[in-house]
């Protein structure tokens, strides 16, 4: 790495400060804050709060609505994690065959992915509009009439497609990438050593790919518990009652709808302890079985 | 253990470029080929080619008996070694050396038989347990040998696969290599562009210029009767001078200076003289000699390295350490080292003089060096 010399000692942090303040506005004193407010019960129309310890996160347990929505979500995660995964992973590795030593076709290919998630997640909401979406279509050819925002099982369905449509290009890409820099010669010294390909797959290009595969596990994790919530404000379309929705966007629903901010925020703590613990587990056990190059 | 046929072999990458053109080797069980040729010659291309990583254009490759031009690289049974090594870098050495033999079957018990013998070879006992990433590039390197090592293969293929190394490791790594294809008698292609490696692993020496073959033959024999002005002056260090020069009859000329061939006229007019440094020594009392006026001095321990100019064409000369050097030398050459190339094509004219049966006193009578100043 390179050595950098600042001509003051001051310098770097006037450099960090823009990153430094953007985080501790955006995610610090948010997440005290809603600690803080974990502990109090809002009065609904503003006039003041009162603290009540530990109630607000006693209710969240033991409300069976609740436990319902964590183990959707829990569903949810798991589907969509695994699916978007592989998926992306199945293209790359298709891709990688094509477009191996030749870099101008893999930069369009990528670059035609980097635009496309935003795209992506409204062409696949579309796909299950009621009236115009392909999806719905084909599924009522098949005697399948779709409901989807109405029918618990159909928006669940509708839901992890779309959240799996719109995550493959992401993982598309990195995977992409940690194909193309397994070294060329290594793939050849096990071309000779080793007849089948899929079993030198397994055995040489995965194994190299883990670091990658690892890093997306987080991430997709992590974007299957949050970044779905358009996908599901759309699909739910604010009649969450007897739809399938996750805890963040139950999260939303107690605290912008339901004006419960302490109930809400007890929530979000909870979602952020787990987060922290899953994150921790991730790097803890997983991280310990990966080879880094 | 097989013989290598490389029959009138061609490949045209993608795009039209020619890498290698019509190259035809008879290889022997057991023979130490070496590829040998500047950057781009396509070594590795062929060399590739016999692995089957690359598609053969035209022509046959056969390992033994059978034409390998459509077998799967994992069928031929070749063990390929890589400049970089190439080698896992998830698995141990242990597993490294192991992985060709499992995935062809191989029993639990002989492969750790074979790999425990290849370490031994090897002196890899210490580091099976490690992970590539905490070797050292030897040690690296003897990872590399020791995958091919195990499989016990038909061939062994390199690519250049010491030239990551320093230059002192080099030299005993190549004196491994040697000891280690005589013991296991391997027929083996190997890859380089260093001269010297070239000359002293090879059985018989291949040098390739721009796709096809210039020449092949043991080291020695290219060394004394370069086939080209190509081979001369890319095989032997200090590399051959290559001057213009007239013949005339018998008589040689080379810029002033005159030499008598004794009888010996392999052409007539302009052609390239070669002159190899260490064949030109200082010129002794009496005897017939040319000046080189002296540029600059190389000092190499062992022997200086003499720059000059001979006429107005650049020359050097290796002399002994202890040689004496003013602005201008006297030099002579047995006339029987003096190799002749057509100036068109560069192709070598004649086998030169036959060299005297007894030395010393006949030498110098049979060619006699005329200093023309
Ligand atoms: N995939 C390819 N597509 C097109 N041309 C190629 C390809 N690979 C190699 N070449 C060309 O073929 C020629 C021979 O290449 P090759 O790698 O065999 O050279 P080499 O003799 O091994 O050189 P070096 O000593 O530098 O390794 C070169 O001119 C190179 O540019
Ligand atoms: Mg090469």
């Amino acid at each position: 790495m390179k050595r950098v010399q600042f001509s003051s000692p001051y310098l770097p942090y006037v450099f960090l400060a823009p990153q430094l303040a953007v985080i501790v506005i955006f995610f610090y004193w948010p997440s005290v804050q809603a600690i803080q407010s974990s502990f109090y019960l809002e009065d609904p129309f503003g006039f003041g709060s009162t603290f009540v310890g530990l109630s607000n996160y006693a209710d969240a347990f033991a409300s069976a609505e609740y436990g319902r929505i964590a183990r959707f979500t829990v569903v949810f995660t798991g589907l969509v994690t695994f699916f978007s995964l592989s998926l992306g992973l199945l293209l790359a590795v298709k891709a990688d065959a094509v477009i191996r030593g030749n870099a101008a076709y893999k930069t369009l290919l990528i670059s035609v992915y980097t635009i496309a998630p935003p795209v992506a997640g409204l062409i696949g909401m579309m796909f299950f509009d009621q009236h115009i979406g392909p999806f719905v279509k084909i599924a009522a050819f098949f005697g399948w009439e779709m409901k989807v925002g109405l029918n618990y099982v159909d928006t669940a369905f509708a839901m992890v497609v779309v959240a799996v449509w719109k995550q493959i290009p992401y993982n598309f890409i990195f995977f992409l990438s940690g194909l193309q820099s397994v070294p060329v010669s290594v793939r050849e010294a096990a071309a000779i050593d080793c007849r089948s390909g899929f079993r030198r797959f397994w055995t040489v290009v995965l194994p190299l790919l883990a670091p990658t595969a690892f890093f997306l596990l987080v991430i997709n994790i992590t974007y299957s518990l949050f970044d779905t919530f358009g996908i599901i404000d759309v699909m739910v379309k604010d009649k969450a009652a007897n739809n399938p929705i996750t805890l963040v966007y139950k999260v939303y629903m107690d605290g912008f709808r339901g004006n419960d901010i302490g109930g809400s925020s007890a929530q979000s703590v909870i979602l952020m302890v787990v987060v922290f613990v899953l994150t921790i587990l991730q790097f803890r056990f997983i991280e310990r079985r990966v080879h880094y190059t | 253990m097989a013989t290598i046929d490389i029959n009138q072999v061609s490949k045209i990458y993608t795009g039209g470029v020619t890498a290698v053109r019509s190259v035809d080797i008879n290889i022997a069980d057991g023979e130490f080929i070496v590829l040998v040729g500047p950057s781009g010659c396509g070594k590795s291309t062929l060399l590739r080619m016999v692995a089957g990583l690359e598609v053969i254009s035209q022509g046959a490759v056969r390992i033994g008996d059978r034409v390998v031009n459509d077998v799967d690289p994992a069928d031929r049974d070749i063990a390929m070694v890589f400049q970089n090594y190439a080698l896992y870098p998830h698995m141990t050495v242990y597993e490294n050396l192991a992985y060709g033999l499992k995935n062809r079957g191989t029993p639990k018990a002989e492969i750790a038989e074979r790999v425990a013998e290849a370490a031994r070879m090897l002196q890899l006992e210490p580091y099976l347990e490690r992970r590539p990433r905490a070797l050292s590039g030897g040690q690296r390197q003897r990872v590399a040998m020791g995958r091919a090592i195990v499989r016990k293969p038909a061939a062994f293929l390199f690519d250049e696969p010491l030239s990551n190394l320093d230059a002192k490791l080099r030299v005993s790594m190549r004196g491994e290599i040697k000891r280690l294809q005589r013991r296991l008698g391997t027929t083996s292609i190997y890859v380089t562009h260093d001269q010297l490696e070239a000359m002293t692993l090879a059985d018989r020496l291949v040098v390739l210029n721009g796709g096809q073959i210039e020449q092949i033959g043991a080291p020695l024999e290219v060394y004394h009767t370069p086939a080209s002005t190509f081979v001369a002056s890319f095989i032997g260090s200090p590399a051959m001078n290559l001057v213009k020069g007239d013949l005339h009859g018998d008589r040689l000329a080379i810029g002033p200076a005159m030499f008598e061939l004794g009888g010996y006229a392999p052409a007539s007019g302009p052609l390239t003289v070669g002159l190899r440094a260490e064949d030109l020594r200082i010129a002794r009392e009496g005897e017939v000699s040319f000046a080189l006026r002296v540029d600059y001095v190389e000092e190499l321990g062992s022997q200086r390295l003499v720059h000059g100019t001979l006429g107005d064409q650049p020359l050097t000369a290796a002399l002994p350490p202890e040689t004496a050097l003013g602005d201008a030398i006297n030099l002579a050459i047995p006339p029987d080292r003096l190799h002749f190339f057509a100036n068109e094509t560069g192709k070598r004219i004649g086998n030169g003089l036959p060299a005297p049966t007894t030395p010393a006193a006949e030498r110098l009578g049979a060619g006699r060096l005329v200093a023309h100043r």
